[in-house]
């Protein structure tokens, strides 16, 4: 089996060790014997939607997020499109999240993001939403909780019938008022919960990384369990620091 | 009216010291800016020699002692923020109960501004910006362009000195006019030839264009160029050549300035600390104090409180080295990877406010570098068990890894491999915390002087 990443803008959209989301699904798949095959893809290079299983994007400087927004715009669309349309995982977390939308806004300015899910992030007065977070989620008909740290100065907010990835426990999640967090339609995943994200959350790498399997490999696969000791009390550190505020 | 309030909170502090509960470092300054908000402009005024403000994400509790190490040896003693407290309450707590003709304080990144408005000091050293703690500073580049403010408002009445090798604080020089003094590394023979794959400085301040690197020393700490609107690094006053760097015993260089060349032998590991001595010794040449009298004195210098710092506990000796942010880790990491023989760990990782609350970084951060070189390693602190993920996830072999969550319960663990090195990785309250312990446990020093 193999699982074929694609990393966008790795050179502008790390800000909050985005890596650690990249690392932490390598080695999950190295120890499993899933062959895991990474590629960039950066300013103004195009991409092939059909090569890869599951696209990651992250967070990144005010001038690095706008820069990409254009290049996504002009370069990358429709190859985006069609990587979605064809059932790729999409992971988007943070600046690399408002960037799914159809626009956000940096200070006056509103600026045209990809527009693969019905969302648009605004500015509102009022602080930036720091702090650790955590909320519950339900992929499957199972109740679970993502924990980690949130840190955006743009609220964003889901058209009508555009389903969040969860609920918020505690934190700001995506706005600070309507207790959504993150948006989720179908293998696309948009959240504000980096920390990173899948290190505090192994059962959402292992998601993500069967989903990624399945569209790769066309049928339902069975992950093999690994030894997560560690795993579960990062979940548990990173749960607790969220609910002591 | 200064002096009644001073006095106040000047006996507040003694009576916390003397109930032992920690040095009272910020309290009296607290206590004293209650009574009067402007202690600060008030007694700085009183300074006749007046003030120097240190600020840089890394290095600038090591710099500012650096300093104070070359002032004390040319006979003058400043009032010094010395046990690191670098808000505006660290700065009073210092002018409160420390006397002297000039002021040297370090000052946190974001507080520069206000501190420089307040001291209205002749002179401000500007190290080098990375990320770091997100959440309370934001964006590196933010924080450039309100250096970048302050320069411009004080230009002609502080002298700045720049790292040159830094292209977000370079860049200052735009606007900090002719006064400006600038430190660098010359020599090619310690850098790498590529940019960490998480660098704060890609673009051109002037234009935005991504810069080219020739080299890079420490982070984007390097020489570049922008292909696009010509920028260059300015060319150093200050600068280091001929680099010796042995292992975790310290470093040597030439430095060339326009006093002529001195040979630098220094008792601190690492090119982070190369820096922070040019940072050093092109800062006392603003202040009159030559060169050669500055390295002298840099030569006999002992290590600063938690950047290095050695401690023997029976059979083991117990170096301390702060991390708190990918770039300062990721040195530490380096110059321990320089060891000859297999290093046993204790890392400390707090989530507290002064530590940043978002552990993110450590993701950030080469632990790679070191895997195959560790013996055994503890992991404490309130996100201690993070931490030892991210060791795991670097393919640190995970029977040597250990999680002791209770930071008083983890330095037995530590020392239980028995005689020989034993390397303490703190952020900065887990530090605090070790100290605490040490001095309880094995009557080391008390960190804070007054």
């Amino acid at each position: 089996m193999r699982l074929r990443l694609l990393s966008l803008y790795p050179d502008q959209m790390n800000i909050y060790a985005d890596r650690g989301n990249l690392t932490f699904i390598r080695k999950r798949c190295e120890w499993r014997g899933i062959g895991f095959e990474l590629t960039s893809c950066g300013l103004g290079e195009e991409f092939d939607p059909g090569g890869h299983d599951l696209i990651y994007m992250g967070g990144g400087q005010d001038r690095d997020q706008k820069a990409v927004a254009g290049d996504l715009v002009r370069v990358k669309r429709g190859q985006m499109f069609t990587a979605r349309d064809d059932g790729a995982v999409i992971l988007a977390v943070c600046g690399g999240y408002q960037l799914l939308g159809r626009s956000y806004q940096l200070e006056g300015e509103r600026i045209e993001g990809l527009g693969l899910a019905g969302l648009e992030t605004v500015r509102e007065s009022g602080p930036r939403l720091i702090g650790p977070v955590a909320i519950t989620v339900d992929l499957d008909g199972t109740e679970r909780t993502l924990a980690g740290f949130e840190n955006h100065g743009g609220r964003t907010y889901l058209d009508t019938g555009c389903e969040p990835l969860g609920r918020v426990r505690s934190g700001h999640g995506n706005n600070g008022r309507d207790g959504l967090e993150g948006v989720h339609d179908r293998n696309l995943f948009g959240t504000y919960l980096h920390g990173p994200l899948l290190p505090k959350n192994a059962w959402l790498a292992d998601h993500l990384i069967g989903l990624a399997l399945e569209h790769h490999h066309g049928g339902p696969v069975e992950l093999e369990p690994l030894p997560d000791e560690l795993e579960s009390a990062a979940h548990q550190s990173a749960l607790r620091a969220a609910e002591a505020g | 009216m200064i002096r009644l309030k001073a006095a106040v909170a000047r006996l507040l502090g003694r009576l916390i010291r003397l109930t032992g509960k920690g040095g009272g470092t910020t309290l009296p300054g607290r206590m004293l800016l209650k009574l009067d908000p402007n202690a600060v402009d008030k007694l700085g005024a009183r300074l006749s020699g007046g003030s120097t403000l240190i600020s840089a994400t890394n290095g600038k509790t090591t710099t500012a002692s650096m300093l104070a190490v070359i002032l004390e040896g040319a006979g003058r003693i400043p009032v010094h923020n010395r046990s690191g407290s670098n808000m505006n309450w660290g700065v009073a707590t210092a002018l409160l109960e420390q006397s002297g003709e000039e002021g040297l304080f370090e000052v946190d990144e974001a507080w520069l501004a206000e501190t420089a408005a307040r001291l209205d000091p002749h002179t401000i050293f500007l190290g080098n910006l990375f990320r770091d703690q997100l959440d309370r500073y934001g964006e590196t580049e933010t924080l450039a362009d309100a250096w970048l403010d302050l320069a411009r408002e004080r230009s002609g009445s502080t002298e700045f000195v720049l790292n040159a090798d830094d292209p977000l604080v370079a860049d200052i020089g735009r606007a900090s006019g002719p006064g400006t003094t600038y430190y660098g590394i010359e020599d090619r023979s310690p850098a790498v030839p590529e940019l960490q794959h998480a660098s704060d400085a890609k673009n051109c301040r002037v234009c935005g264009a991504e810069l080219t690197y020739e080299r890079a020393y420490v982070g984007h700490l390097g020489h570049y160029h922008c292909p696009s609107c010509g920028m260059e690094r300015p060319k150093p006053e200050v600068s280091a050549h001929d680099v010796a760097l042995d292992g975790m015993t310290g470093l040597s260089a030439r430095i060339e300035t326009p006093e002529g060349p001195v040979v630098l032998d220094l008792p601190l590991p690492g090119l982070y600390n190369l820096y922070n001595a040019l940072g050093a010794i092109a800062t006392a040449r603003v202040l009159g104090i030559d060169p050669e009298a500055a390295v002298e004195s840099l030569t006999s210098m002992k290590a600063v409180f938690g950047r290095v710092e050695r401690i023997q506990i029976d059979q083991t000796e117990l170096s301390i080295l702060l991390i708190k942010n990918p770039a300062g880790a990721n040195e530490v990491l380096r110059t321990l990877a320089l060891e000859r023989d297999p290093v046993d760990l204790w890392i400390g990782l707090n989530d507290r406010i002064a530590d940043g609350r978002d552990v993110s970084w450590i993701w950030d951060a080469d632990f790679e570098e070191l895997g195959d070189r560790v013996r055994s390693v503890v992991c404490t602190g309130t996100r201690a068990s993070e931490m030892a993920l991210r060791l795991k996830y670097a393919d640190w072999p995970a029977e040597r890894i250990t999680v002791v969550e209770k930071l008083d319960r983890s330095l037995e663990r530590a020392l239980e491999p028995g005689p020989g090195r034993l390397f303490a990785l703190p952020t900065y309250t887990a530090l605090l915390e070790l100290r605490q312990l040490l001095a309880e446990r094995h009557d080391a020093d008390r960190y804070w002087q007054v």
